[in-house]
């Protein structure tokens, strides 16, 4: 993805807040969409460097057909997680094996490499620790695989084959 | 009775029921490092579970309680990711179960 002009990102983030005022007031009334446009644009036109290094370029059909595949996937791998470590907790012999393993990710953007994170730190007993260019520290609950290799296979790509489409 | 009362006490009890198993693993799980992942797993459903129970009880806060629970969804693993690495950076001891170190091994090579 490459880096978009300054008025495509204002435009972006204007869409996305205009949304989240809309879906915050829940009301269409003419004055608070008005207002609502006009606060969105006021702070789009000073944070819009900040906001985004793309811009409109998230938008493209192709990304927003994969994101709302992936928004599914990633609530059941996250109600896996959480019942995985809910048994691990709950059985009286505390079946732990803790261990911080290395991975590799292909993801370039910065952005996907948050969103790759932020899915690892909610997935099976992993947290992310330290992200340093295409290595990514975890800690994992239990570590069935210490080598770099198998440990990415099951940590890192069911995710990224989403993340690839979404974010590059 | 509504169907969403029904729906919306069954998520608060499933809510309920997570913050309980984290608290758990935070009183029997060895270390830091482990019980950060008692804390954010379960907390971060326990609480987005709760939170839509309420939402689907009453419909006029149905919205907004979708929305806190994605800003929950989107900030809660970055604190996660920023205690544990800050712990880490304090030298907190790792449980003796531990099996393999890569950050210590990196840390190495650099010094």
């Amino acid at each position: 993805m490459e880096k978009a002009n300054y008025l495509s990102r204002v435009i972006f983030e204007t869409i996305v807040l205009f949304l989240t005022w809309i879906l915050l007031t829940e009301s269409l009334a003419t004055s608070e969409l008005v207002f609502g446009l006009l606060i969105a644009v006021i702070i789009s036109l000073g944070t819009a460097n900040l906001f985004t290094e793309h811009g409109l370029a998230h938008l493209h059909p192709k990304r927003l057909f994969y994101l709302i595949i992936y928004i599914p996937y990633y609530i059941y791998q996250v109600i896996k997680a959480n019942v995985q470590v809910v048994i691990i907790v709950l059985s009286p012999s505390l079946p732990i094996k803790p261990g911080i393993v290395k991975v590799k990710t292909n993801l370039k953007t910065d952005v996907g490499k948050l969103a790759l994170a932020n899915s690892i730190t909610l997935t099976p007993g992993t947290i992310t620790m330290e992200i340093e260019g295409e290595d990514v520290y975890v800690h994992w609950i239990k570590v069935d695989d210490e080598s770099v290799e198998g440990a990415t296979q099951s940590i890192v790509s069911p995710f990224e084959k989403f993340l690839k489409e979404i974010f590059q | 009775m509504g169907i969403n009362i029904i729906i919306g006490y069954i998520l608060m009890f499933i809510g309920a029921f997570f913050f309980l198993a984290s608290a758990i693993g935070l009183v029997r799980l060895p270390d830091l490092y482990t019980r950060m992942q008692a804390a954010t797993k379960a907390t971060t459903l326990g609480a987005i579970s709760s939170i839509l129970g309420i939402g689907l009880m009453k419909e006029e806060i149905l919205v907004k309680s979708i929305i806190l629970a994605v800003f929950i969804f989107l900030t809660a693993p970055i604190s996660g990711s920023a205690l544990i690495r800050a712990s880490y950076k304090a030298k907190s001891p790792l449980t003796d179960k531990t099996v393999v170190d890569r950050l210590k091994e990196k840390e190495g090579e650099t010094k």
